[in-house]
């Protein structure tokens, strides 16, 4: 990293940021209690410089750092029918929703964009923790699947990124059917031979594990992602016995050959594009910090437009204007 | 003897009057108490009516857990001739929460694959309570393989509380299994139809439930979570699962309402438990006539239908 990633990118990416910057500039890791710098976390994509534990980031934050040059298009996701039971705990849904919402600067629990990574063709969609605890409702069902259509139109692999705490309970028996509709999605890109990469990560439980976040033709995983059915608590109780140290952990699935890889947050860019490339086999790719493509299609950038919807802002990141440095190629 | 429920208790109380009423008779013979136990059988008769006209959401998960509910196996037993169960999952064991194998339904060949609980103490530990492990649903996975390559029609019978939550079955990919029954489900080339016979219970459901045509018992239940759960998650109390079962909108009405199930099957009077040869004959005629609805279709029709069948759903709520 040299001055102009370091110092002048976040502060040109602070100006542009949708979030304001909170007035804790000061975060501390949840692992080792190490106090960090907001910039230097945010570009160390909210790994602990201490001692490597991954913290959760949205996807805007880690599209901006995947796609080449920060530059990605936001594919149009169908607007389900909102609070389709009229679902009331001791708050309203609708009241939770509005809350999230206004919380994230998010409109949904899942994001979707399309773009270039290492100069390949991309479809990505990432799920946001922060909203609802990324919970997979009608909106995120039709997230992937709009996102594998847009997969297969313009032939391009899929890559997801999970992070969920399972279904959506205020959307009820609609919640679950996501599990067979996004498996349908899975289907089209199988059918089209796309490849279709899921990278778990920290938390992906119930609903979506058991569907479209266990259906990759690779799975990877953040280091020390819980990824699991049932969670932990829900076991102890039933099993009455302590679960063992790591259980339902990244590692722990890696060893029970749950999982192909983990792989750390900073190494997944390249991972992504060398295993992609492959599966696409097209040559090898060029590993440098590729600048954002130079033109990007008038109509896609039109359609993001469309998806905007409520929220105000300019949903994807601007291109940022970057020069491309080139890097030791890694083993 | 039956089992009654909480809210059946003065009910019970009616009927054991009755019934001791006769036993007295039968006593001293001399004694005509049929006219005093006939009023009372009316007034029972009534009451069951009364109770089960409108029987509220957490009610109808009782009924749909009663322990006398026919299961699986009385389905089976019943309504498929030359039953052969295949077992296992050719991995590492035989998950007898899930009963399946080659049958005949009215003399047609097919595959039955179901969610068994048990019938008593024995047997549900045996069939542990209904929960399959991942061999179950990778058993399942297998027998759908086997009837798509041989076209036989797959018939499930859905009564789960839900996949087991446990060490061995997260370690051994309790997600992955479901994932991939569910996928299965998708991909077959035959007709598939399902019955919600008593639980739908989340995922470990759905991994059979996805089917061209899905039926539910007129007090089955169907939904993502358990009241108890739901309740202790959002209302932080398991106790208010009463309030939970109502927002969950779990019921087979409800659920035809959403486009989830296709038909309703009804139950006899006081529910399947009460007259259970009623309740599985009528489970029969609705598979005949689901199989039926497909007889036109090849098998990329059957795959296209159960594609759009899962597209469509969601866009209609429920009447506000």
């Amino acid at each position: 990293m040299n001055w102009i990633s370091n110092y002048v990118r976040p502060r040109i990416n602070s100006i542009f940021s949708r979030r304001e910057v909170p007035e804790n500039l000061w975060t501390k890791c949840d692992e080792c209690g190490t106090m960090l710098f907001h910039r230097e976390l945010a570009d160390n994509l909210n790994v602990c410089t201490n001692c490597g534990h991954h913290m959760a980031i949205t996807p805007r934050d880690r599209f901006k750092a995947l796609f080449d040059g920060g530059a990605f298009t936001e594919v149009k996701v169908p607007e389900p029918i909102a609070d389709p039971l009229n679902f009331r705990d001791q708050k309203k849904y609708t009241d939770r929703l509005k809350e999230a919402r206004r919380k994230t600067a998010e409109k949904e629990a899942m994001l979707v964009a399309e773009g270039e990574i290492g100069r390949t063709k991309v479809v990505a969609a990432g799920q946001d923790f922060s909203f609802m605890a990324g919970s997979m409702g009608m909106y995120v069902g039709n997230a992937i699947i709009a996102a594998a259509e847009r997969a297969v139109k313009l032939n391009a692999p899929l890559v997801l990124f999970s992070a969920a705490g399972g279904a959506r309970m205020q959307e009820g028996i609609l919640s679950l059917m996501q599990m067979p509709r996004s498996t349908v999605a899975i289907e089209m890109l199988k059918e089209a031979g796309l490849p279709y990469i899921v990278v778990l990560t920290h938390p992906t439980t119930g609903g979506v594990t058991a569907s479209y976040a266990m259906l990759g033709d690779v799975q990877i995983a953040e280091p020390n992602a819980l990824i699991c059915f049932a969670g932990p608590r829900v076991i102890e109780q039933t099993i009455r016995e302590k679960l063992p140290e790591g259980f339902q952990r990244a590692e722990y699935l890696l060893d029970h050959g749950m999982l192909d890889r983990v792989t750390p947050r900073g190494q997944m860019r390249e991972e992504l594009i060398k295993v992609l490339r492959m599966l696409l086999g097209l040559p090898e790719a060029v590993m440098a910090d590729l600048p954002a493509p130079e033109t990007p299609e008038p109509a896609a950038a039109k359609e993001a437009e469309d998806a905007k919807g409520e929220t105000p802002e300019t949903p994807a990141a601007k291109p940022e204007p970057k020069p491309a440095k080139p890097e030791a190629p890694k083993k | 003897m039956t089992i009654y429920l909480e809210f059946e208790k003065p009910l019970a109380e009616i009927e054991g009057q009755a019934a001791e009423l006769r036993a007295l008779a039968q006593r001293s013979p001399e004694m005509d108490v049929e006219k005093e136990a006939a009023a009372l059988d009316r007034k029972s008769h009534e009451m069951l009516v009364q109770l089960y006209a409108n029987l509220t959401p957490w009610r109808k998960c009782q009924v749909a857990r009663h322990p006398e509910r026919p299961h699986c196996k009385d389905y089976i037993e019943r309504l498929f001739t030359e039953y052969t169960p295949l077992a296992g999952d050719r991995n590492f064991a035989d998950d007898h929460a899930v009963m399946g194998g080659l049958a005949r339904f009215n003399g047609r060949p097919v595959m039955v694959i179901g969610h068994e609980k048990g019938h008593d103490t024995k047997s549900r530990i045996e069939r542990n309570f209904g929960m399959a492990r991942p061999e179950g649903y990778r058993k399942a996975i297998r027998l759908m393989d086997m009837a798509d390559r041989f076209g036989l029609p797959v018939v499930t019978l859905v009564d789960t509380p839900g996949a087991y939550p446990g060490k061995g079955a997260e370690e051994r990919g309790q997600s992955e299994a479901i994932a991939r029954s569910t996928e299965k489900c998708l991909q077959v080339k035959v007709p598939l139809v399902s019955v919600i016979i008593g639980e739908g219970g989340s995922g470990g459901a759905v991994a059979f439930a996805t089917a061209n045509r899905v039926a539910m018992l007129e007090h089955s239940i169907y939904s993502v979570i358990s009241p108890e759960g739901c309740a202790s998650i959002l209302w932080k109390d398991a106790e208010k699962m009463r309030e939970a079962a109502e927002a969950l909108r779990l019921t087979a009405q409800n659920l035809k309402e959403l486009g989830v199930c296709d038909r309703i099957v009804a139950e006899p009077l006081g529910g399947a438990h009460r007259d259970r040869t009623a309740a599985i004959d009528a489970v029969g005629r609705e598979i005949a006539a689901m199989l039926d609805e497909m007889k036109d279709l090849d098998g990329q029709g059957l795959r296209a239908d159960r594609r759009k069948k899962y597209l469509d759903l969601g866009s209609k709520g429920l009447a506000a």
